[in-house]
């Protein structure tokens, strides 16, 4: 895959991020009963950059877990490789939350279906809404996003890739073509 | 990376990384074990049989409850209640299984290389519980998980085998993997008990039990098999818990600091004092613990190999 274009950039990635911690806030009336939790690898830190927008506007400070859904897919008898799995980090009661899932990005909806199941099984939240940095379409089941960083639509032999400092050694968006 | 093998049959050749493979993927394994609904749907669809043609609990619980929390469908077979009792060969007891479409086969039998046997009679991918005299590489595994969660390593460590080595499959398969992971073993028992040749498997044999606390760091303590005609190798059991039985008498004696393993059952009062078994050395319940997450690794690492 070759770098088609750089669609964001740090400044960009942190003001998407400001708006979508303001958005959060306004559409709860507040922080109270959020919880937030990170899907792995991106999500995770995608989900502490919002902690911390979040914190400094409310003066809280929310609990983060991160999800790991590699034993919820659907594709286990399909794929040639084998997924790599690794542990969820979820050490709070989310009975009754308002969970905030927060991924990189949207694409066929299948890891956010393996996502919810996931969480049931950690109890009964009282709403799961979706957080997602790049909507890119194609969607295969009826799921979508109740937080959007950037809407970009896209072709199949496309792809968005999201860097973060921390592993990637950059904040930014890519788009990818084959 | 997937395991280099669709089998487990035992530590004999498994590569390092394979190892290392399963007890990271067990960490996850654990986690699941701690939340409110132990169970995750990645096995959803696959059926395994559970062939025990020897008496078990943890083994056969372990293995039952690894496969339920993974989904999968799990049938039990246990010999007494089967037509082996009829007179049906293992060969043809398999082929009627797998003839109703199973996807993998935990064995536990009595001669070893059965597990070996039934991967040249069918496609399912087998595990071995336990065969025979030879090997047991999931209660290796899960020992080495255990030893790596208290010491944070298996490179270096000094580990020593207390009991009957020569009719040990837990040994064997000890012996194999933790010398795989670069730990330095060796061997404690009666001479009666210890194989001639043991140090061609890289191990040192010590017959001083003192000793043996002195220089490690980790015990890994036998049960002595009263069925399996252990008392033929040793005068009376009162003899050998005054050569090779563990007490805190012995311990306190010899050094301050030591994990101690036993795989079970024990035999309280003889390999360990029950003051010991019950003490704060021991991690005996931990492995038990463990072990239902090192076989949900294995079963899904095997299980979802395409």
């Amino acid at each position: 895959m070759r770098i088609k274009s750089k669609l964001v950039d740090k400044d960009g990635l942190d003001r998407i991020l400001t708006r979508i911690a303001h958005e959060i806030l306004e559409k709860n009336k507040g922080s109270n009963n959020l919880v937030l939790i990170g899907m792995r690898t991106r999500g995770e830190f995608l989900a502490k950059r919002i902690k911390e927008k979040i914190n400094l506007i409310e003066g809280t400070n929310l609990p983060l877990g991160v999800l790991d859904v590699t034993l919820y897919r659907d594709d286990f008898r399909t794929r040639i490789k084998q997924p790599q799995v690794s542990v969820s980090d979820i050490t709070f009661d989310i009975n009754d939350k308002d969970i905030i899932l927060i991924d990189d990005v949207l694409f066929t909806g299948r890891t956010v279906r393996s996502a919810l199941n996931a969480l049931m099984d950690f109890g009964r939240p009282k709403t799961i809404q979706l957080c997602i940095l790049v909507d890119r379409g194609h969607r295969e089941l009826p799921i979508r996003a109740d937080y959007v960083g950037k809407n970009i639509p896209t072709s199949q032999n496309e792809e968005i890739k999201l860097k973060v400092e921390e592993i990637d050694g950059e904040d930014a968006i890519y788009i990818l073509e084959k | 990376m997937p395991l280099s093998s669709r089998h487990l049959l035992g530590m004999q050749n498994v590569p390092k990384e394979d190892i290392q493979l399963i007890l990271d993927t067990a960490n996850t394994f654990k986690e699941i074990l701690e939340r409110p609904i132990k169970r995750v749907p990645t096995l959803q669809g696959k059926t395994i049989v559970n062939l025990f043609y020897e008496n078990s609990t943890r083994t056969k619980i372990s293995f039952e409850l690894a496969e339920k929390r993974l989904s999968a469908d799990a049938i039990n077979f246990s010999v007494s209640t089967s037509s082996v009792s009829k007179g049906e060969s293992l060969k043809d007891t398999v082929k009627n299984i797998e003839a109703m479409k199973v996807d993998m086969i935990v064995i536990r039998h009595s001669v070893a290389g059965t597990p070996l046997m039934l991967t040249k009679l069918c496609d399912s991918n087998i595990i071995n519980a336990g065969d025979g005299i030879h090997e047991h590489p999931t209660q290796a595994l899960l020992d080495l998980y255990t030893i790596r969660q208290k010491l944070g390593k298996l490179e270096n460590l000094k580990v020593c085998i207390v009991g009957d080595i020569a009719h040990s499959r837990v040994a064997l398969s000890n012996i194999y993997a933790l010398k795989t992971m670069g730990a330095k073993v060796s061997v404690c028992g009666p001479s009666t008990m210890i194989p001639k040749n043991i140090e061609e498997l890289g191990v040192d044999v010590i017959f001083n039990i003192d000793e043996a606390i002195q220089e490690n760091d980790v015990l890994n303590v036998l049960r002595i098999q009263l069925e399996r005609k252990a008392r033929e190798y040793f005068p009376s059991i009162r003899e050998y818990i005054k050569y090779f039985g563990i007490n805190s008498e012995r311990l306190e004696k010899n050094k301050k600091d030591i994990l101690i393993l036993h795989p079970g059952p024990i035999n309280r009062g003889v390999e360990l004092s029950a003051d010991v078994a019950d003490g704060p050395y021991q991690v005996i319940l931990q492995q038990v613990t463990n072990g239902v997450a090192i076989r949900m690794a294995v079963l899904y690492l095997l299980g979802t190999l395409n």
